[in-house]
């Protein structure tokens, strides 16, 4: 974020769009999830020679000070560095070390420790419970490694719905498996219009369908989720069953039906309003887009009824969803 | 071209900051009549449209549009930024109109990803 607002105002929407996922993160990872655990610690009685050994063996760059099991002080590697310049190896580490100690909750979100690293000059954090015990110690390494992790999990989540779904059919054994979806279209919903066919291009892609055939899917699902819209007294319904080999298409309504059907079918040929036209539909362009993304089409229609579009695509035997092949 | 390099080009506006700057852009399409759109548009090109509502988002969506061009300077419905941001699709905004950006990508070297259209889908060659 390029102005950064002062922290006791509250953000703007303005503001709040240009929040990147990073600083989401923030305010999703506690520190518990972000923090070492099982922290190495000094005992109040060791030397500065005992600590200097102990951040070489374990190659860390601080450590908390204890004093019967309480933390009195936080000792870093610049602290060894003073004591070496003098040389001072055998003072006890709570001559050098930060005796003013800044911890931090467990429960506490990322961004409290956030907060304490760009105000106060200090770089590492010790964690304690509820009781005031030392459960973990908290660098901004650690977070940067939290949020890696997070980011990472992210892809990672799709990844797993996709190859869950890809093989959802490998194991279930019958004369004919299908998958059916069914999606409600309201009349006049122009602003949710796109919402189904966009559930279905995504359910293909997850279950493996390749990108072409997800495309033509989702072409010819959106044109007719959009007939609906535009033309129906009552909305609709679109249900879509998916086999292995193919996928049909069914958009179906209760009216008001189509009175010339072949001349529905010719390109260019439209009862569309006006207003549907301004929102670049209507052309009379539906149709021939849906005949040209699918293997068949189908129209039927009695007025006062309603009208059934069925659409088929077939799959060749290396592009059938659910059977676990991947999409190319 | 990359949608960054697209930015420049246009004077363009990114309207969903969290898109990605680096997508390849293999082309370009420009189109009012949505289904204009879904008939001719090959995947991965950048659309220019006059159109501002969800439905070009949508579209955009189907017919895996790699980044979406207002042209004039229309401002888009919230809703339109909205979905594009969920969708994960770059949005921008552009002062020049339809023709000039045309004109100025092509000049860029970005080729034309609209499909002829065959005789039989076409009323007017009948």
């Amino acid at each position: 974020m390029s102005d950064q607002p002062s922290r006791n105002r509250i953000i703007s929407d303005q503001e709040a769009e240009h929040i990147t996922r990073l600083e989401e993160l923030a305010y999703e990872v506690k520190v518990q999830e972000a923090m070492t655990s099982d922290p190495k610690a000094l005992d109040a009685s060791q030397t500065m020679k005992e600590a200097l050994d102990m951040f070489r063996s374990l190659r860390i760059s601080g450590a908390p000070v204890l004093q019967r099991g309480e933390i009195v002080g936080v000792l870093s590697i610049e602290d060894v560095i003073r004591s070496l310049m003098v040389p001072d190896l055998d003072s006890k580490v709570t001559e050098y070390m930060t005796s003013k100690v800044i911890t931090i909750r467990d429960e506490e979100l990322v961004v409290e420790a956030l907060k304490i690293f760009v105000n106060k000059p200090i770089g590492r954090l010790p964690v304690i419970d509820e009781n005031g015990n030392l459960v973990g110690m908290l660098t901004k390494g650690d977070i940067t490694r939290a949020f890696l992790k997070a980011l990472q999990r992210d892809t990672q989540e799709e990844e797993m719905r996709r190859y869950r779904a890809s093989h959802l059919f490998e194991d279930i054994e019958s004369d004919r498996t299908s998958l059916i979806l069914r999606y409600n279209i309201k009349a006049g919903d122009f602003t949710h219009g796109g919402a189904a066919s966009s559930n279905i291009k995504r359910a293909l892609m997850r279950l493996g369908a390749s990108p072409q055939i997800a495309r033509r899917c989702g072409i010819a699902i959106y044109e007719a989720e959009i007939n609906l819209i535009i033309h129906t007294t009552n909305g609709g319904v679109i249900r879509v069953e998916i086999e292995p080999h193919q996928i049909s298409i069914d958009a179906y309504d209760y009216g008001p039906g189509i009175p010339d059907v072949e001349q529905a079918m010719k390109p260019g040929y439209s009862t569309a309003s006006e207003a549907v036209r301004e929102m670049g539909f209507g052309a009379g362009m539906g149709l021939v887009n849906i005949s040209r993304c699918t293997d068949s089409m189908t129209l039927e229609s009695t007025v006062g009824k309603g009208t059934r579009l069925r659409m088929k695509i077939f799959l060749a035997q290396q592009e059938t969803v659910g059977e676990g092949y991947p999409a190319n | 071209m990359r949608v960054k390099d697209l930015l420049e080009i246009v004077s363009g506006k990114l309207l969903n900051p969290s898109a990605d700057l680096n997508r390849e852009i293999k082309g370009g399409c420009g189109a009012d009549l949505m289904s204009d759109v879904l008939a001719s548009i090959q995947p991965e090109a950048v659309l220019l449209t006059g159109l501002c509502n969800p439905q070009v988002i949508r579209t955009a969506q189907m017919a895996d549009v790699a980044a979406v061009v207002l042209v004039r300077g229309k401002a888009p419905q919230e809703e339109t930024i909205n979905l594009a941001e969920k969708e994960g699709i770059p949005l921008i905004l552009s002062p020049y109109g339809m023709f000039e950006l045309c004109g100025r990508l092509h000049k860029a070297g970005l080729p034309s990803l609209e499909m002829p259209v065959n005789g039989d889908d076409c009323s007017c060659s009948e």
